[in-house]
């Protein structure tokens, strides 16, 4: 398959005052144009891995890779000079929370026309009407407004949807979610879901939907990672998560609630031989 | 904000009566005359019941018992504590603060001669403290725990904890007293005394209006030392504030949303960052300001500076109380102008503080 993205023996880890932790362990995938999901509990190593992508790995933090191959470049062996221009023009991301991810004292109109006038020569103008097209695009109402408004001043659904007019307004070939519902309340989920979606097909992208939503990465995309320990156990298409072999997927699975099921729900074994490498799934 | 009513609605409260300023500057108002009274009734009750006798250090302690009656009599001190009150007050508001035993004059004409060089000292103090601070500890956060860092935190401990009197001395001593490269205390060479009219009483401002460039730039160079070592203390206490404030911005999300954009460094911390460090730096510049109008008198006393520290100092030694009250007014009146202006310029920095 052509492939957009293509990852090698990817490691991050940090440097702690009780050690060195490795967030995560040589991990290879690909992505094409397609919605990949990664899944898996807190500290899976699941964000770190998109950071990483970007090269944006906290500063007490090393990222080792054989190669991060995106439009055949290096990423892993880039200039940050470079990098810049690869951030938001190419790769792009939209994190969990807007309250926190959008900066308090700017209007959101000039934050994301900002996003725009980085990457091209655009004046004041042609930024600020493309991103009412984009606020348009997102379905908000009143965009000309809204340009206007303080974070604080939108909810968490709307915010969100600025994140992702944001995220999406340079057109980049790879959009990483981070949690992009979480923070959010159930009910404006799906909406945010759907525009994503929409805009995804749209601009023909590929998508890395980070979650620790089972439910909502298999009926959101096509393939699955599984990442437990900072290591990707299980690769498999989004329709077969049910017919999951691992026993850490399986266990994930049995976790959910269901409507079919009765009596108490189990608990989540872990079996420290899954991380020691070349566990066979049975 | 608009979206929040239907737009019917909103029409009708942008036309509510009375608009919103009347209420505004109707707290404002109340907050002042509050803080005015509270401020001169502390004072004045200090004044009174404090063991020196305000009648002694007039007539002094050869005085018969008759003058010293007379006067007590003149002073209205055999008046209840309250209606002695209401009296002074009553003066305040008429612009009489009563005389200065020490210097024989109205209190409010020594405050005319001494406040501006408080004032001009603490300015100049406050700008060299912001801006060599602000960027001092917006670079020690970037480079946290490199060279510079270090430097600036140990800066910043030298600034706070060396005493301002053995610094000043110290100054003196070197470039006053063996280089030799600037003047010595005072606010001007002797020379020059009385040839620019005090219009505003700040020497750098009558003198750059009546184009005596001469008399500028002495003054320029007896401010020099007097107001680095005092914004030795403001800059370090900028520093490590402003330091921390940046520290804490670019851990937030927003930085690495900038980041995600592609947007340079200089603009993540600049455009981004410091845009949120600067609301909260507003107040801690607007205190560090206020409090060195205050008037420093080590640094006043070292450099013979005649500013108000000075001056409100020497009265109390001197029971002066007129002249103390007088002085303490002032420094009040200042403290409650900054907080109004950094209050303003919070909002200005800070859509949040805004509100409807």
């Amino acid at each position: 398959m052509q492939y957009l993205l293509n990852v090698e023996k990817l490691s991050v880890s940090f440097e702690t005052p009780k050690g060195v932790v490795d967030a995560v362990r040589e991990i290879s995938f690909t992505l094409g144009k397609e919605r990949l999901g990664i899944v898996g509990e807190s500290g899976s190593g699941k964000s770190q891995t998109g950071r990483a992508i970007l090269g944006l790995t906290s500063k007490n933090g090393s990222v080792s890779a054989n190669h991060i191959l995106f439009d055949g470049a290096d990423l892993s062996r880039m200039t940050e000079r470079d990098m810049r221009k690869i951030r938001g023009a190419r790769i792009s991301m939209i994190m969990q929370d807007p309250r926190y991810s959008l900066n308090p004292v700017m209007r959101v109109g000039e934050q994301i026309a900002e996003a725009f006038r980085v990457h091209t020569r655009a004046s004041r103008r042609q930024a600020k009407d493309r991103t009412i097209e984009m606020l348009n695009r997102v379905k908000i109402r009143e965009a000309d407004k809204v340009y206007n408004l303080f974070p604080h001043e939108v909810s968490g659904g709307m915010g969100q949807r600025i994140m992702i007019a944001m995220m999406l307004i340079p057109e980049p070939d790879i959009l990483i979610a981070d949690e992009p519902t979480s923070a959010l309340d159930v009910t404006v989920q799906l909406q945010i879901l759907s525009i994503l979606d929409d805009m995804v097909r749209e601009q023909g992208m590929g998508l890395i939907l980070i979650s620790h939503d089972l439910n909502l990465v298999s009926s959101f995309c096509d393939r699955v990672l599984v990442m437990y320990g900072g290591q990707i156990l299980e690769s498999l298409n989004a329709s077969d998560l049910n017919n999951a072999k691992h026993p850490y997927t399986r266990g994930l699975l049995n976790c959910l609630p269901s409507l079919e099921r009765q009596g108490e729900l189990a608990v989540l074994t872990r079996d420290p031989k899954w991380l020691e490498g070349g566990y066979n799934i049975p | 904000m608009g979206l929040k009513t239907p737009l019917g609605l909103e029409g009708m409260v942008n036309k509510s009566f009375p608009p919103p300023i009347v209420g505004q500057l109707f707290r404002l108002f109340s907050s002042l005359i509050l803080t005015f009274i509270g401020l001169t009734a502390i004072t004045f009750i200090i004044g009174r019941v404090m063991p020196a006798d305000p009648v002694l250090a007039i007539v002094g302690d050869r005085a018969s018992r008759e003058v010293y009656d007379a006067m007590y009599l003149q002073m209205g001190l055999d008046k209840p504590l309250i209606q002695q009150y209401l009296i002074y007050i009553s003066n305040v508001v008429q612009g009489d603060f009563g005389k200065s035993i020490m210097t024989a004059r109205d209190v409010l004409d020594d405050l005319i001669r001494f406040f501006p060089a408080t004032l001009e000292l603490a300015t100049i103090a406050t700008l060299i403290g912001v801006f060599i601070g602000v960027p001092m500890g917006v670079g020690a956060a970037v480079y946290q725990g490199q060279w510079f860092d270090h430097l600036v935190r140990v800066i910043g401990l030298f600034g706070y904890s060396v005493p301002i009197f053995w610094l000043g001395m110290v100054a003196l001593l070197i470039f006053y007293g063996w280089l030799d490269v600037l003047p010595g205390p005072g606010r001007i060479e002797v020379f020059y005394d009385g040839v620019v009219n005090p219009v505003t009483g700040i020497i750098l401002i009558d003198s750059a209006l009546q184009e005596e460039w001469e008399v500028f730039w002495n003054a320029v160079d007896h401010l020099i030392l007097p107001s680095t070592i005092l914004a030795t203390f403001a800059l370090a206490y900028i520093a490590r504030m402003t330091r921390s404030f940046m520290l804490d911005q670019l851990n937030q999300e927003y930085v690495l949303t900038a980041r995600v954009k592609g947007l340079k460094e200089s603009s993540v911390i600049w455009g981004h960052a410091f845009r949120n460090v600067l609301v909260q730096l507003i107040t801690i510049i607007g205190l560090t300001y206020a409090s060195l109008l205050e008037g420093s008198v080590l640094t006043e006393t070292i450099f013979s500076w005649p500013g108000i520290g000075q001056y409100i100092t020497t009265s109390l030694f001197n029971a002066d109380m007129n002249a103390v009250i007088g002085g303490t007014v002032v420094v009040g009146i200042c403290f409650v102008g900054i907080n109004i202006l950094s209050d303003a310029l919070y909002k200005l920095a800070d859509p949040r503080a805004r509100g409807d």
